[in-house]
């Protein structure tokens, strides 16, 4: 045995120590902090002294990290599709079907380039349509907005734009009541872990699950101090279709309305705080607009019908009697909204309801006086005290791209980072983009109209503006260059990601991916890229910045980590930055990409420069110890989120919003035109007051899928949620020889071999269709077939059945596309129509499904 | 001599797993002479998680416990093992010892724990070792502890007599004991696990509304009070810690203004009454 040196990384489920003995990685742990490392936060609450342990956690995925690198599935050499020459016949229609044949790194990058000169010589660069997936690996310099977008934007590119989405309905209908667009439409956190241990009484989770979902990136950090709050006396409210993991964990009192149906609950909560009188007048009258436009609404003077109890019952199932007494307790207890893992987000969102169902939210809160001590919308995973004055980037400020329009670069590390950063000018609003979830209708039917450009957080206007594809005077799509294999498991009604891989229509995809899963083998040549342990990089735990800015206070100590290059790639494969340098020699532009000749060690060392840390540590001692703990001032001052908004002050937080053009007052009041919460939105009453599907004020609009939609819920009477998974991170920690598969709540194995993912049906359910636990089912629609393994349960109720999204595999049984699938991809059966015409966003949570015991496999 | 024993709290374990993962990064393609030989990717559970899910919607808890190689003082490994294959270290760990105990597949099957595993390709019999090679390094705990996000898991050291005392002081059990083989794995609210409840819910008939407050108690067929509680503002009440197969059991509901409601019931699994209507009683005062 030889020496084994303990060295340090980071993963997108937490930093960890990672050690290496004869150039093999044997054990990764999480970090254990030592007496050097800067002290922990103490919070003095209720006569008692919190402070968290010494030590980071980790998500299951990243201790599954060995099983992935030293992974079966890994590509480690190139590969070219055997019927597939780029100089004779191409055989696109039989994409997913063929076999490959191993060829070198040289023949690759010249058919690769080869490709991208003939595109742009007869099209153009905007023919070459190109998008990553996301969360795929960890680390400011290898991630998709740093070396990604800097290859891309020196190529030229149609990009297919991510939604939002995890944010959905907070995007597309929350933000309308009070801005946040440079949250995506949910609100700020900080500091909101004292107060809950210093105020709150009670706790609402309503679609959050954060021990499942682990806020983002942040690993089991916040476990603890939902213990806290449980130990001192804290209720705890769960309403979720599913017996959630959160709810199992800590106990509490579960609702479980029909899916899609829990705007009628809602609604009723705040009927009944009218009918009783116990909301907050005062708060109402002077920091919000509109509401007697929307109480008029829910008692019934709109439209005849009241909202009352009774009525949300038949939409809900929900007792009306318990949502009386939920109304009456939240009304007599300072209560947090966990609406959502992150304040923000929950599956209820990513629904035909979810506009809505955001908007209610809001509106709830703001019936009781938001921001005031111990009241708030509060996902309980952020809001730790932290040290942020402390630069150092998350991944979404764009690393070494320096991309000031599709990352967050602009917000301040550009400036910090780099001389000559990169921008894409086709990959603008003004030049031609697609969005993700439409990629298959624009390559097959080559025309599309939608709005909202991606993340479109820039004002609370940019998700209005109007698009198409092609756009005018741009070519349409010939070539694909997708990065990752994951959207046949993670967007919706994904068959047609099969069948737009099967297409003449396309002359050319490469996949540059590190493990053969999902859709990589649909491409015709296939680039092999390594892990991030296989390279250098530097990071900081569950820091994404942008978006879901100071997300670090999510984490209990903010861990910066030097992310050692561990091991050499294995076999053939590369880092992605060096698949791009020797592409970007036979461009032509390896001088550009490189800043002439740079290493992913130069860029990780002048990130490192850019950052705060030179004024704390040295370069040689960051490199000796791996790791770095930010310190927080002794005598930091806590700012409450949304405090300063209930007391009526300029904002006192360090939120990077709103922007002082969308203010009266820079510092004063929220986003919206009028400064307050507005019931009414004055956003949407410009744009189109009579958008019957996003009206001015929240309504109960019922699912374009549920059970109001007759003929269909006839003959699919199951309504299936799929949430963000538990065990694996989207597809990454999924498939591809992890042990992941074998968690029993996460896949089952059966006799022949295979890992089947998992449905979820109630008892009930179960025994009319004569199925079993554990039998293998079928999941289906008319949008596609998926044979699942059952889990007979009590944590659903009769009518819901639970399965997760985001299987990385793909297994169709027969003919791609069109054949039922035993990898698992619940999204083959999900809808791909937007959440509303003018709402393009996704919604996989409302969607009709029918069950039956499978006649195939190993019953 | 203190010696490493594991403590397993149901009532704070989750399912997250990491237990199981953190002990599969360990052991896979890793050889810990003279302890263990590395673990093949898939199949072993050296680490096991059991899940109880119970109750009937939407009356339902679940529970997970930790099953892994116990240690046992009477390890009935050791007494099937030939050639001293298994034997019990000073520190009370059960080791496999590899290179004996190639080719004895018949060590597989005499844990009534299930813990132990056949590796196919090395044709040895595997098991937890309390990571004791890292133990030896100097680790304060073995993988699955580190990993441990909830405090669920702990591995204590402590003689034989503070154990006992811990036993008792901590109201610590063991997973089966008829199996009579001493673990060196205890468990803290394993209730959670192995007994029943009954649960319901309480409300008004002509009101609809929850019955908060009411006074429900349950007795045995002798008329015994077994428990006492309270419904919640929901009119919800639970009856734990019910022994399988027990019973029968009376429940007898009593609200000032409304008529009294008993029912008697057995407990086969943990059992939701659904929701009880309480009849007003005209004149009836408290």
């Amino acid at each position: 045995m030889g020496k084994i040196e303990k060295l340090t990384s980071g993963t997108t489920g937490g930093p960890v120590f990672v050690y290496v003995e004869d150039g093999r990685i044997i054990r990764i742990t999480p970090m254990e902090l030592d007496d050097t490392d800067a002290p922990s936060w103490e919070i003095k609450a209720r006569g008692k002294t919190f402070s968290p342990p010494r030590k980071t956690t980790l998500s299951p995925y990243s201790f599954a990290w060995r099983s992935m690198i030293y992974s079966p599935k890994r590509l480690l050499t190139p590969l070219k599709r055997v019927d597939f020459d780029p100089d004779g016949k191409r055989n696109c229609t039989k994409r997913g079907e063929s076999g490959y044949e191993p060829i070198s790194w040289d023949q690759a990058t010249d058919i690769v380039t080869a490709e991208i000169k003939r595109i742009k010589r007869e099209y153009g660069s905007s023919a070459i349509l190109s998008t990553p997936s996301s969360h795929h690996l960890w680390g400011n310099v290898g991630y998709r907005l740093s070396t990604y977008l800097r290859f891309m934007n020196l190529i030229g590119y149609t990009y297919a734009d991510h939604n939002p989405d995890s944010w959905e309905g907070w995007f597309w209908g929350g933000l309308h009541h009070w801005g946040f667009s440079h949250r995506l439409g949910i609100p700020e956190q900080y500091d909101l872990l004292e107060d809950a241990l210093q105020n709150t009484e009670m706790i609402v989770f309503w679609s959050a699950d954060p021990e499942a979902t682990n806020g983002v990136y942040a690993a089991f950090e916040s476990t603890c101090r939902r213990k806290w709050l449980k130990d001192l006396g804290v209720k705890m409210v769960f309403i979720d279709p599913f017996f959630n993991h959160t709810a199992a964990h800590i106990g509490g009192k579960w609702f479980a309305p029909r899916p899609d149906t829990g705007n009628a609950m809602a609604l009723a909560i705040a009927h009944t705080w009218i009918a009783e009188n116990t909301y907050d007048h005062e708060y109402v009258a002077t920091r919000t607009t509109g509401f007697d436009k929307f109480a008029d609404y829910v008692m019934g003077k709109e439209d005849g019908i009241a909202k009352t109890p009774d009525w949300a019952e038949k939409e809900c199932t929900i007792p009306a009697r318990e949502i009386r007494a939920l109304a009456r307790e939240w009304a007599g207890k300072k209560t947090m909204l966990a609406s959502g893992g992150m304040g923000g987000m929950g599956s209820a969102c990513r629904s035909a309801t979810g506009n809505e169902w955001a908007r209610l939210m809001i509106c709830l809160m703001a019936m009781q006086g938001i921001g005031k001590p111990g009241i708030n919308i509060w996902g309980t995973t952020q809001g730790a005290p932290a040290n942020t004055d402390f630069l150092f980037p998350g991944y979404t400020e764009g690393g070494i791209s320096g991309d000031v329009d599709n990352s967050a670069a602009g917000f301040r590390f550009v400036y910090k980072m780099h001389d000559r950063p990169t921008r894409s000018f086709v990959n603008q609003p003004m030049g031609q983009h697609i969005p993700r979830l439409k990629i298959p209708e624009c390559i097959l039917d080559g025309k599309l109209e939608w709005r909202g450009k991606g993340f479109a957080g820039s004002a609370m206007e940019a998700q209005f503006h109007k698009y198409k594809y092609p756009a005018d005077g741009y070519p349409e799509i010939q070539m694909y260059y997708r990065y990752g294999g994951s959207f046949i498991g993670t967007m919706g009604e994904t068959n047609r990601y099969v069948n737009a891989y099967r297409t003449d229509r396309l002359s050319f995809v490469v996949n540059q991916s590190i493990w053969n899963e999902g859709e990589v083998g649909f491409a015709d040549i296939i680039l092999p890229a390594c892990t991030n342990f296989e390279r250098w990089d530097i990071s900081e735990f569950a820091n994404c910045s942008g978006y879901i800015s100071d997300s670090y206070t999510q984490v209990n100590h903010r861990v910066i980590s030097l992310q050692k290059k561990c091991i050499e790639p294995l076999g053939e494969s590369k880092s992605d930055y060096d698949i791009f340098a020797e592409l970007s020699k036979k461009l032509g532009f390896y001088d550009v990409f490189t800043e002439g000749g740079k290493t992913d060690l130069d860029w990780t060392r002048q990130l490192f420069d850019a950052t705060d840390l030179p004024k704390h540590i040295s370069w040689e001692d960051f490199c000796k110890k791996g790791y770095f703990v930010v310190p927080i001032d002794k005598d930091r001052k806590s700012t409450p989120a949304l405090r300063w908004f209930a007391e009526d002050r300029h904002r006192d937080t360090p939120d990077w919003g709103p922007h002082p053009e969308c203010q009266e007052e820079f510092g004063k009041g929220l986003q919206t035109t009028s400064g307050l919460i507005e019931f009414e939105c004055s956003s949407l009453n410009r744009f189109d007051p009579d958008d019957p599907e996003r009206p001015p004020i929240p309504k109960y609009i019922h699912s374009w899928e549920g059970h109001h939609t007759k003929d269909l819920y006839d003959k699919y009477p199951l309504q299936l949620i799929s949430p963000h998974p538990r065990f694996s991170f989207h597809t990454m920690g999924d498939g591809k020889g992890s042990w992941v598969n074998e968690i029993e709540d996460h896949r089952i194995l059966k006799p022949d071999g295979h890992y089947y993912w998992i449905i979820r049906l109630n008892s009930r359910d179960a025994e009319k269709r004569g199925i079993l636990d554990q039998d293998l089912v079928e999941v289906f629609n008319d949008r596609g077939r998926v044979i699942c393994a059952a889990r007979v349960t009590e944590r659903v109720p009769p009518g819901t059945v639970h399965s997760y999204e985001s299987s990385a595999e793909y297994n169709p049984l027969g003919k791609p596309g069109e054949s039922a699938d035993r990898g698992g991809c619940i999204n083959l059966l999900t809808p791909s129509r937007y959440i509303t015409k003018n709402s393009c966003g996704m919604a996989p949570n409302s969607c009709l499904v029918q069950i039956e015991k499978s006649a195939k496999g190993a019953n | 001599m203190k010696k490493p024993f594991m403590v397993m709290d149901v009532a704070l374990c989750q399912g997250c797993n990491n237990c199981f993962l953190a002990c599969k990064d360990e052991f896979f393609e890793n050889n810990f002479p003279p302890h263990s030989l590395a673990q093949p990717r898939h199949g072993h559970r050296w680490m096991n998680i059991l899940c109880k899910e119970r109750g009937k919607y939407p009356k339902v808890d679940v529970s997970y416990l930790t099953a892994h190689g116990m240690q046992c003082d009477n390890a009935p490994c050791i007494a099937k093992a030939s050639d001293g294959a298994v034997y019990k270290r000073d520190d009370g760990i059960v080791i496999i010892d590899p290179e004996k105990a190639r080719g004895q597949k018949d060590i597989v099957n005499s844990c009534p724990y299930e813990a132990i595993f056949w590796n196919e390709e090395k044709q040895v019999p595997q098991k937890c070792t309390f990571c004791a090679h890292l133990l030896e390094d100097g680790w304060k705990e073995p993988r699955c502890v580190q990993a441990c996000p909830t405090g669920a898991l702990t591995m204590v050291r402590a003689t034989d007599p503070e154990r006992e005392h811990m036993v008792v002081t901590e109201a610590l059990a063991v997973y089966c004991p008829e199996f009579k083989t001493a673990p060196r794995v205890h468990y803290k609210n394993l209730g959670r696990f192995t007994h029943h409840f009954i649960a319901g819910s309480l409300a008004f008939k002509d009101t609809d509304e929850c019955a908060t407050d009411a006074e429900i108690r349950l007795t045995d067929d002798s008329g015994q009070a077994v428990m006492e509680t309270r419904t919640d503002n929901y009119g919800d009440f639970i009856f734990d810690g019910l022994k399988k197969d027990s019973g029968p059991y009376r429940l007898e509901i009593r609200v000032p203004d409304y008529q009294d409601m008993a029912l008697t019931t057995k407990i086969t699994e943990s059992l939701n009454l659904g929701t009880l209507f309480l009849d007003r009683q005209e004149g009836k005062t408290a």
